[in-house]
C-alpha cells in the first residue's frame, strides 16, 4: 500500500505541508519553552481560522489541533469545530471532524448532543464510508440519551445492509447495550439470525453481541442456549478448515473468531447439563487438535481451558484442561507460565489435588526474576498450603521473603501468618516461623502481629524459656524492627527471671547478669529508632522486671523517675504511675506485676460484658471477630473499622492497654464503649424500609429481612437527586461484638444522577448471643467533584428486629 | 472489552491514545502518566502481562514504540498479544516497514486504520486484506472529494470509476514526491 503521508490532504500544497510542517516545527523546539511558545502561536492561528468562513483549511486547522492535544496540551476549543465540520457535505472533512469528536468530546461535554443529528442523518447516507463513520463513533463515545435515540437506526441496520455496515452496526449495538442496557432485547432478533453470516467480521460481531446480550439478561441467555449446535457447527468449520490465507494467524484459522466463540459457550455452558454435553466434544477437540507453539494456538488453548473448567465439563475433559495448564506451566515464555498459574488460582479450590501435583512447579517459580510471575506463584503457593506439604512449603515461602520485592512483601507475610495459623504443626513451629519472619521482613507486618504473637507466646507455656532466650539473643543483636523489638520486651519483662536462671532446655542458655538485661531494655528506651510504642514497651518491661531481679530494684527506680519528665505525654504518664507504684502503692506492686495468665484467643460473645479484674480484654480486640468483606486491602479495613467503633479516636495498639491495666481495674478502651453504646437500649420498631442518611441529595435507605433466628439480612439502597452522578461510592459497617458480619459486593460505585438508578449492598448479620442491634455506617463518595465522607449510627433497625 | 490504547515512545512521549470508556481529562494524563511509568520500568523479556487496579494491562515493545492496553477480567491476555501485533501488521501494510516517525507524522491515519480494526474495545475485522481495502476506498474517497471539493460525497457513484483513474495518477505523483 502507498505511503500514505501528504497524500492524505491534496489539492493546495500548503495546508498539507502546514499540518507536518507544525509538527517538525514543534518536534524541532529544543525546550518546553519554545515548545509552548510555536505552541501558542499555533493554537493562536487555529483559532482564528476556525472564526473565519469556510475557506477549505478547517479539516488542517482541526486536525492541527488533535495533534497539539495528543501533545497534552488544552484543545477544547476545538470542540464545536469538530461538530461542524461533522455537519459538512465534504468527506473527508466529515472524517476528520468524527475523529476529532472521538477525542476531544465524549459523553461528559454539552457539545457531544449536538452531533446526535449529523449521526443520525449520517447513519442513513448513501455512502457506506460515511455510514461507517457515524457508526464508529456513535460506538465509542455515545452517550445513553444518544444510544436510545438512535437505536431504531441501529437496529435497522443490522438486518438491512452489507456486511461492512453490519459488522459495525453489531458493534455499534454492543456499545449501546452496554449504556442503556434494557435496550437489549431490541437487538435480540436480529443479532440470532447474525449467526448464519458467512462474513467473519460480521460473525464476530454477533458474537460479541449476542454474548453482552446473554451477559444482562437470564432470559436472553436461556433463549441462545438453543444456538449451542451452532455455534459448535461453526466452531468445528474453523477448526477443522484447511488454509484460508485471509485469516490465518500462525496456522490458526481466525484465532479471534474462536475465542470470542469458546467464550460464548463458556456462558451458555454454565451451569447447565444440556448444554455443556452439546459442546463437550467440540471442545476436546479444539483441546487436543489446537497447535500451541505460537501465541494464537495457546491463546485458544487458553480460552478452551477456561471454558472447560467453567462450564459442567466430563472429567475426563477436565483431566485433559489441567493437563494443559500443567504443559503451559513448564513452557519457557513467561507468559505462557504466567496464564497457567491464573487459570490454576481459578480452580485450586475445586481441583485441589490436581494443582497440588505441580506444586513443584509452581514453587520453582518464585524464584523467577520477573515481578508479575512471582506474584502469580506466591498466590498460588500460598492457596495450596496444607497440613501435609506445611513444612517444606514455608522453607520455600521464607526464602522467597528474604528476597521478595518490595510490593509483594505485606502480602507475603500476611499470606505466611495465615497459613502458619491453619497448619502449624507444633507450637514451637509456630513461634520459630513468627519470629523468622519479623527478624526479615518485620516491618512489612500487619499490627495485629505483635499482640497475636505474643498472646501465643503465653499459651505456649513449656516455651517460655525458650522464646524468652531467642528474643534476647534477637535483641541485642539488632534493635531496628519495631515489632520484633515489641515482642522480645514483652517477654523479658514477662519471662525475665528465666533468662536469669541461666538455665534452658531446648537451647543453648545465656548466661546473663541482670545488668546486661536492664542494659538491653534501656537501649532500647534510649535510642532514636525506637518508636513511642516501643518505648512503652520496653518501659514496662523495665518495670516489671523490679518484682523478678533481686539485685538491681534500685536501678529500676531510679530509670522509672527520669522517665518521670520525659517530653512523650505517654512514657511520662506511665513512669510517673509506676513511681507511684514504687513509693505509695509498694505493697500491691507484686501482685499488679505478676506473671500474667494465659490469654484466650477471642471468640464472640468472649468480651461482652465480662470483666474478670485479670483477664486483660484490651489485648484481644485487635483481633477482629467480625469479618468484613470490602473491596480494599485488609489491613487498612482493619484499622478503619475499629475507628468507627472505637467512637473515642483512640488508635487500638496494645501498649496503651497494657499500661491502663498496670493500675487497677479495667479501664475502657473499644471494648468499654461498646459495652456503654449496648446498655439501656429502646428498639423502637420501624417501617420496614428507612432512610439512614440523606445528605447532598444522597439517600441511603435501609431495609431488614430476617431469615433465621440469629440472622439478618440488610439492603443498603443509595440513590442520587442531583444532575451530577455520584461516583466512588463505598460503604463500611461495623457492628457490635459479638454480631458477625458479612458484606455482600455493591452492585456498583456509580449512583445515576436525578434519581435513574441506585446501588444496592447486602449485609448480612448473624447475632448468636441476641444482643441489642447497632450498627454503624461510614459511606464515602465523591459529589459534584467533592469528596464526601459522613458516619451514620443506627440505633434502631425496622422490624423484625430483636 | 479494551478500556485504552496507548502507543508510548522509549522517551515516554504518547504517539496515540484512544480511550474506550468515557475518562475525564485529568483522568486521562494521569492515567498515561501511571502507564508509562510502569512500562518503561520493565525490564526486556518480562512478562507482559501486568494487573493495575482492576484491570489487566498488555504492553508489548515494537522497535522505539510500546504498545500498552487495559483489559477487562474477561478478556483473553494472549489473544490480546495478538491483537496488538495484528494493529502492527496494519499499520505496515498501510505504511510500508512502518517507523515511529510515522505514526508521528500521519497520526490521523493511524487512528483511522485503527477504526477499521476495534471499535468500542473490541475487534470489529479480523482480516487484514479487508482492512486494508477498506483503508484504500476511504483514501480515495478522501482523495476524490478534496480534490474536487465542489462535489459533496452524494455526488460521488455517478464519478468514481473516471475519478478513480485520475486519482491513482495523483497518488503515483505523490509517492514519488520526498517525504518530508
Amino acid at each position: 500500500m502507498t505511503r500514505g503521508n501528504a497524500s492524505a490532504f491534496t489539492g493546495a500544497m500548503s495546508p498539507s505541508v502546514r499540518l507536518q510542517e507544525m509538527i517538525r516545527v514543534i518536534r524541532g523546539a529544543r525546550t518546553q519553552g519554545e515548545e509552548r511558545g510555536v505552541i501558542q502561536r499555533e493554537c493562536a492561528a487555529i483559532r482564528a481560522q476556525f472564526r473565519q468562513a469556510d475557506n477549505g483549511t478547517r479539516s488542517h486547522n482541526l486536525a492541527k489541533l488533535l495533534y497539539v492535544h495528543m501533545l497534552g496540551y488544552p484543545a477544547h476549543f476545538g470542540q464545536m469545530e469538530c461538530v461542524r465540520l461533522i455537519a459538512s457535505p465534504r468527506y473527508n472533512e466529515k472524517r476528520v471532524g468524527y475523529l476529532g469528536a472521538m477525542m476531544l468530546l465524549d459523553e461528559k461535554q454539552d457539545a457531544s448532543l449536538l452531533i446526535t443529528n449529523s449521526i443520525k442523518n449520517d447513519l442513513s447516507h448513501s455512502s457506506q464510508y460515511v455510514q461507517s463513520l457515524a457508526l464508529c463513533t456513535l460506538g465509542c463515545m455515545g452517550s445513553a440519551e444518544m444510544c436510545r435515540d438512535l437505536a431504531p437506526e441501529i437496529d435497522r441496520l443490522l438486518r438491512a445492509s452489507n456486511s461492512y455496515i453490519k459488522k459495525k452496526a453489531a458493534l455499534c449495538a454492543v456499545h449501546i447495550v452496554r449504556k442503556v442496557p434494557e435496550l437489549g432485547e431490541l437487538f435480540t432478533p436480529a443479532s440470532r439470525s447474525l449467526l448464519s453470516e458467512k462474513n467473519h467480521g460480521v460473525l464476530h460481531g454477533a458474537v460479541v453481541l449476542i454474548t453482552e446480550l446473554c451477559e444482562r439478561n437470564p432470559d436472553t441467555l436461556e433463549q441462545f442456549r438453543k444456538a449451542v449446535p451452532e455455534l459448535v457447527q461453526i466452531m468445528k468449520g474453523l477448526v477443522m478448515s484447511g488454509y484460508s490465507p485471509e485469516h490465518n494467524v500462525a496456522g490458526i484459522s481466525d484465532p479471534f473468531l474462536q475465542v470470542r466463540i469458546l467464550r460464548l459457550l463458556r456462558i451458555l455452558g454454565r451451569n447447565n447439563d444440556t448444554a455443556s454435553d452439546a459442546m463437550n466434544d467440540l471442545l476436546a477437540q479444539v483441546a487436543t487438535n489446537t497447535d500451541s507453539s505460537k501465541t494464537a494456538g495457546s491463546a485458544v488453548l487458553y480460552e478452551t481451558v477456561l471454558t472447560v473448567m467453567d462450564i459442567k465439563s466430563e472429567s475426563g475433559l477436565r483431566v485433559l484442561a489441567v493437563n494443559i495448564l500443567g504443559r503451559f506451566l513448564l513452557n519457557n515464555d513467561r507468559n505462557i507460565r504466567y496464564i497457567s498459574m491464573t487459570s490454576l488460582q481459578k480452580i485450586v479450590q475445586t481441583d485441589h489435588n490436581a494443582v497440588q501435583r505441580h506444586r513443584g512447579t509452581i514453587v520453582d517459580c518464585l524464584k523467577d526474576q520477573d515481578a508479575s510471575v512471582k506474584r502469580r506463584a506466591l498466590e498460588l503457593s500460598l492457596a495450596l498450603v496444607s497440613a501435609v506439604n506445611i513444612r517444606s512449603l514455608m522453607k520455600e515461602l521464607l526464602l522467597f521473603l528474604s528476597s521478595c520485592p518490595p510490593e509483594l512483601r505485606a502480602h507475603t507475610t500476611s499470606g505466611i501468618f495465615n497459613a502458619a495459623e491453619r497448619y502449624a504443626p507444633s507450637q514451637r513451629w509456630h513461634i520459630d516461623t513468627i519470629l523468622h519472619v519479623l527478624t526479615t521482613a518485620g516491618g512489612d507486618v500487619r499490627d495485629e502481629t505483635v499482640p497475636n504473637l505474643i498472646q501465643l507466646i503465653t499459651t505456649a507455656t513449656e516455651l517460655h524459656c525458650y522464646t524468652v532466650h531467642k528474643l534476647y539473643r534477637a535483641l541485642i543483636t539488632d534493635i531496628s524492627v519495631q515489632s520484633l523489638v515489641q515482642v522480645a520486651c514483652w517477654c523479658i519483662g514477662e519471662y525475665g527471671d528465666l533468662l536469669l536462671r541461666g538455665e534452658c532446655e531446648e537451647t543453648e542458655p545465656v548466661q546473663v547478669a541482670e545488668d546486661d538485661v536492664l542494659d538491653a531494655l534501656e537501649m532500647v528506651l534510649q535510642s532514636h529508632m525506637s518508636s513511642p510504642a516501643t518505648r512503652g514497651f520496653a518501659l514496662t518491661a523495665t518495670m516489671k522486671l523490679s518484682t523478678r531481679i533481686t539485685h538491681n530494684v534500685d536501678r529500676i527506680r531510679s530509670i522509672v523517675s527520669i522517665y518521670g519528665s520525659c517530653i512523650d505525654v505517654e512514657l511520662q504518664q506511665r513512669a510517673v504511675e509506676y513511681n507511684a507504684l514504687f513509693k505509695k502503692y509498694d505493697h500491691m506492686r507484686a501482685a499488679v506485676l505478676e506473671r500474667m495468665p494465659v490469654i484466650d484467643k477471642s471468640s464472640p460473645g468472649h468480651t461482652n460484658g465480662e470483666s474478670a479484674g485479670g483477664s486483660i480484654k484490651e489485648m484481644e480486640p485487635t483481633k477482629l471477630t467480625q469479618e468484613v468483606v470490602l473491596p480494599q486491602g485488609p489491613a487498612n479495613q482493619v484499622c478503619d473499622l475499629l475507628d468507627l467503633l472505637g467512637g473515642s479516636g483512640e488508635p487500638l495498639q496494645p501498649s496503651p492497654a497494657l499500661s491502663t491495666t498496670a493500675l487497677g481495674p479495667v479501664s475502657s478502651t473499644a471494648g468499654g464503649d461498646l459495652l456503654d453504646l449496648l446498655g439501656g437500649l429502646d428498639v423502637t420498631p420501624v417501617p420496614p424500609s428507612v432512610i439512614v442518611y440523606e445528605k447532598n441529595g444522597m439517600t441511603l435507605k435501609l431495609q431488614t429481612d430476617k431469615q433465621t433466628d440469629t440472622g439478618m439480612t440488610i439492603t443498603l439502597t443509595a440513590t442520587n437527586s442531583t444532575d451530577r452522578d455520584i461516583t466512588s461510592l463505598t460503604l463500611q459497617a461495623a457492628v457490635p461484638k459479638s454480631v458477625q458480619l458479612q458484606m455482600k459486593a455493591p452492585s456498583g460505585d456509580v449512583i445515576p444522577a436525578h434519581g435513574l438508578g441506585q446501588v444496592t449492598q447486602t449485609v448480612l448479620l448473624n447475632n448468636p448471643n441476641m444482643v441489642s442491634l447497632k450498627m454503624r455506617v461510614r459511606v464515602c463518595y465523591t459529589s459534584q467533584d467533592f469528596v464526601c465522607q459522613d458516619t451514620v449510627q443506627i440505633d434502631s433497625f425496622p422490624s423484625p428486629a430483636w | 472489552m479494551m478500556h485504552f490504547l496507548l502507543l508510548l515512545s522509549r522517551q515516554g512521549k504518547l504517539r496515540l491514545q484512544k480511550w474506550f470508556t468515557p475518562v475525564t481529562e485529568r483522568e486521562k494524563k494521569k492515567v498515561i502518566r501511571e502507564m508509562t511509568l510502569m512500562v518503561l520500568a520493565c525490564p526486556p523479556r518480562s512478562c507482559n502481562f501486568l494487573l493495575w487496579r482492576d484491570l489487566k494491562i498488555v504492553y508489548k515493545r515494537y522497535a522505539s514504540l510500546y504498545f500498552c492496553c487495559g483489559l477487562g477480567d474477561q478478556d483473553n491476555e494472549l489473544l490480546t498479544l495478538e491483537v496488538l501485533q495484528r494493529y502492527v501488521e496494519l499499520l505496515d501494510q498501510y505504511f510500508g516497514n512502518v517507523c515511529e516517525l510515522d505514526i508521528i507524522f500521519n497520526f490521523e491515519k493511524a487512528y483511522f486504520i485503527l477504526d477499521e480494526f476495534l471499535v468500542g474495545g473490541e475487534i470489529l475485522e479480523t482480516s487484514k486484506t479487508v482492512v486494508g481495502i477498506a483503508m484504500e476506498e476511504a483514501e480515495t474517497l478522501q482523495e476524490v472529494t478534496h480534490t474536487h471539493s465542489h462535489l459533496s460525497v452524494t455526488h460521488l457513484p455517478k464519478y468514481l470509476n473516471m475519478f478513480l483513474l485520475f486519482s491513482q495518477q495523483t497518488m503515483e505523483e505523490y509517492m514519488s514526491k520526498p517525504t518530508y
